[in-house]
């Protein structure tokens, strides 16, 4: 494989950046939003620059490779800290960058009232190498530093304003649910490590043919379970809607854009994997499928502008996981589906940030409305990409979530009608809540007070967000011309044979198309020609109110979890204080009982001592006596 | 005679001193009861000494008797006190360290 030596620094660059934000402390409050964002656009350029060379090569020499150095080397077991850029990490390394160095220049303003808006810039940058260590590791090993790197980016920003406790809260849900994510990678790791003696996607990749299937089923669980803890997927989608504690542009770029998405990268990244284990693969597909519909049904019911985002992401998601649990035909389109959910999801998000910049941090959309007026912009960049979520040709989500719908519904089998349907259905529901946000925020009547002054943000801020619409309506346009990123990432996955078209194209589209209108046309009947209650009604079906309280996730996670782990810890507390206290406790009071009882000997009479010493003496003699006898 | 009477003695005197140690509660006499014990191990010291025919036993004795000596000042300044704050010369009465 080719070496080059310049991939090193794609990380470098942002980790530089944060560690000397990080190190330098107040001195660098002046310029260091300014170095970070610098520094964040430079690995961009960096990463322009290797997709220009990888561009110029033959299809076969275009993955890189650079050693940093030997990491462990024991016995035969040997693992080099080495990066990898091929055409899928590309990829991402230009999403994460990209997307990551707009949200920095939005962040310059947004956060320009936080007196530590360095902190905040380090962080961003923390997460950006972490990011790319993730997708640019040459093995499982490699990629899991990352993937612990962006935890703890994760953790660090959504507690970012910790002196609230329930943001302090969000962050540590966050932290745990994910952490049970990476005990399923670790998990996979040694699986891979023990039974086939390697940890590198290479090495994984040629014992995968001759491994048994168990092996490769039970590696490819564990990594599902890593990919559904860091992808919010069902059952541990939990953390995602608190971590919408954290400011704004972390949501769009962590929330949205890059991180969460790391659970699609993991599986895509490992298709050798899931395609020799076919029930992993399954698994996933079923994952996805109802992540898709659980986080659609999530969204409908939420008035706070960024947890419908939160659940719309985790529904985007759910479509990404299932394309890439439908095997080779599915890993391409999830790839894109990744890339223009980028774009549309952290504009969207970048919006939401705009209107409660405009809006005194309020986030409750029944206390919006006829912001259109008022934010002109916003509205505008906000409806390319509400067009492009819900999949309006030619908006980016159409080509991608149709491919994605279109690949279920010929996967063959009763599945695929099943699949398909889920995501016909799904993509009804995203058209209907989608709308709702967008008529809630900028259409329907004003339901705000009149202290409010409601205003356009500032360039900075628009900036990124304009440059973000544009690329919610070209790059679903792009990436699929001539079925452009389907060629270049073919090199990557194994040939497959055609399955037998169920649903041509052309009826696929219509139908997403009739589904995405028949969404629309009820959220606008129920929203926008009626009145909303500025305060949500509480006479509501007992649908709406589970839906409210995210379809009872966290009561499932209380109940099944939590209480049980809370009966155990005071059933182990019972035990150490009984056992343990009572071992250590017994030895001093039999030290103490001994010592009074032997404490009666002591009279205090001189006359039984000195009976005592006699008694004593003459004993001592006899004994002496017998012995030298 | 034989030089056997002179540990015979020692052994009566020991005994007599030890017995006396024992069951007398008068401090006073104790005091002398245990004297009479010293002397009788000197008696064995220098029988002892007559019998090997070396003076180890005689100079072991002359330190006995320095320690005798050393023994009845310190242990009558401890009775004539114990006396003085406690109108009594009975060892049974000094029984305060067991509380």
């Amino acid at each position: 494989m080719v070496t080059n030596n310049g991939l090193v620094y794609l990380i470098a660059l942002p980790l530089f950046g944060a560690l000397s934000l990080l190190l330098l402390g107040r001195r660098a409050d002046k310029w260091g939003h300014l170095l970070a964002t610098a520094l964040s656009a430079s690995s961009f350029a960096v990463g322009l620059l290797q997709l220009s060379q990888m561009l110029g090569r033959a299809t076969e020499n275009r993955p890189v490779t650079q050693k940093l150095f030997s990491w462990i080397s024991v016995g035969s077991f040997k693992v080099d800290a080495s990066l990898l850029l091929d055409q899928l990490s590309i990829c991402f390394v230009l999403l994460i960058t990209g997307v990551g160095t707009l949200i920095h220049i939005y962040s310059i303003s947004y956060m320009s009232h936080d007196h530590d808006r360095r902190r905040f810039f380090a962080y961003l940058n923390l997460f950006i190498a972490a990011m790319l260590l993730l997708v640019l590791g040459d093995s499982y090993l490699n990629l899991y530093v990352g993937w612990e790197g962006v935890g703890l980016a994760s953790y660090l920003l959504i507690g970012f304003w910790n002196q609230k406790p329930a943001y302090a809260t969000a962050s540590k849900k966050a932290f745990v649910m994910n952490r049970i994510g990476d005990m399923g990678l670790s998990f996979a790791i040694m699986i891979a490590f023990a039974s086939l003696g390697t940890v590198s996607f290479t090495g994984v990749k040629e014992h995968a043919h001759h491994a048994s299937e168990a092996t490769m089923t039970a590696i490819g669980i564990m990594l599902l379970v890593a990919a559904v803890g860091k992808s919010a997927q069902f059952p541990l989608q939990a953390w995602l809607g608190d971590a919408m504690a954290g400011p704004t542009p972390v949501s769009a770029l962590i929330h949205a854009a890059t991180m969460v998405t790391a659970g699609v990268y993991l599986i895509v990244r490992s298709n050798f994997v899931f395609d020799a284990a076919p029930t992993a693969q399954l698994l996933v597909v079923i994952v996805g499928a109802i992540t898709l519909m659980f986080g659609a049904l999530v969204g409908t019911a939420k008035d706070d502008i960024k947890k419908a985002l939160a659940a719309s992401t985790m529904s985007q998601i759910g479509y990404m996981i299932l394309g890439a649990g439908l095997g080779p035909a599915g890993y391409a389109f999830a790839i894109m589906h990744l890339l223009t959910h980028g774009f549309f999801k952290a504009g969207m998000f970048l919006g939401a940030g705009s209107v409660m910049h405009g809006m005194n941090d309020e986030v409750n959309m029944r206390r919006y409305g006829a912001l259109r007026k008022f934010m002109p912009i916003t509205f505008i960049t906000f409806g390319f990409g509400y067009l492009a979520i819900i999949g309006v040709p030619p908006f980016a989500g159409f080509y991608s979530k149709d491919m994605l719908i279109e690949t279920a519904f010929n996967s063959g089998g009763t599945k695929a009608i099943l699949l398909g349907s889920t995501a016909l259905l799904g993509a009804a529901i995203t058209a209907f809540y989608m709308t709702r946000v967008m008529i809630l925020t900028f259409t329907s009547t004003k339901r705000w007070d009149d202290n409010q002054h409601p205003h356009e943000s500032p360039i900075l801020m628009w900036l990124p967000m304009a440059i973000l619409a544009i690329g919610s309506v070209t790059s679903g346009f792009l990436l699929s011309r001539g079925s452009a990123l389907k060629n270049w990432l073919e090199p990557l996955f194994e040939s497959h044979g055609e399955h037998e078209e169920l649903l041509s194209p052309m009826v696929v589209s219509s139908l997403a198309l009739l589904m995405v209108a028949l969404g629309v046309a009820i959220a606008v009947m129920k929203y926008q020609l009626s009145d909303v209650d500025a305060v949500a009604p509480q006479d509501v079906s007992i649908f709406t109110r589970i839906a409210r309280r995210d379809l009872l996730q966290d009561d499932i996670n209380e109940a099944l979890f939590m209480r049980p782990g809370q009966v155990l810890t005071a059933a182990l507390v019972k035990v150490d204080e009984s056992v343990v206290d009572g071992a250590v406790r017994g030895i001093g009071q039999m030290a103490i009982s001994s010592g009074s009882t032997l404490r009666r000997t002591q009279t205090g009479f001189v006359r039984s001592y000195a009976m005592l010493i006699l008694v004593g003496a003459a004993v001592l003699i006899a004994a002496i006596w017998v012995v030298t006898q | 005679m034989s030089i056997n009477n002179y540990l015979y003695l020692s052994a009566i005197l020991f005994t007599i001193g030890a017995v006396g140690v024992v069951v007398r509660r008068n401090a006073i006499v104790v005091f002398m009861c245990v004297e009479l014990m010293l002397n009788a191990a000197n008696l064995t010291l220098v029988t002892f000494s007559r019998i090997n025919g070396t003076l180890d036993g005689q100079v072991v004795a002359f330190f006995t008797m320095v320690v005798a000596a050393c023994e009845v000042v310190v242990g009558l300044a401890i009775i004539v006190t114990i006396y003085r704050s406690r109108r009594s010369a009975s060892i049974d009465d000094a029984s305060l360290l067991k509380r």
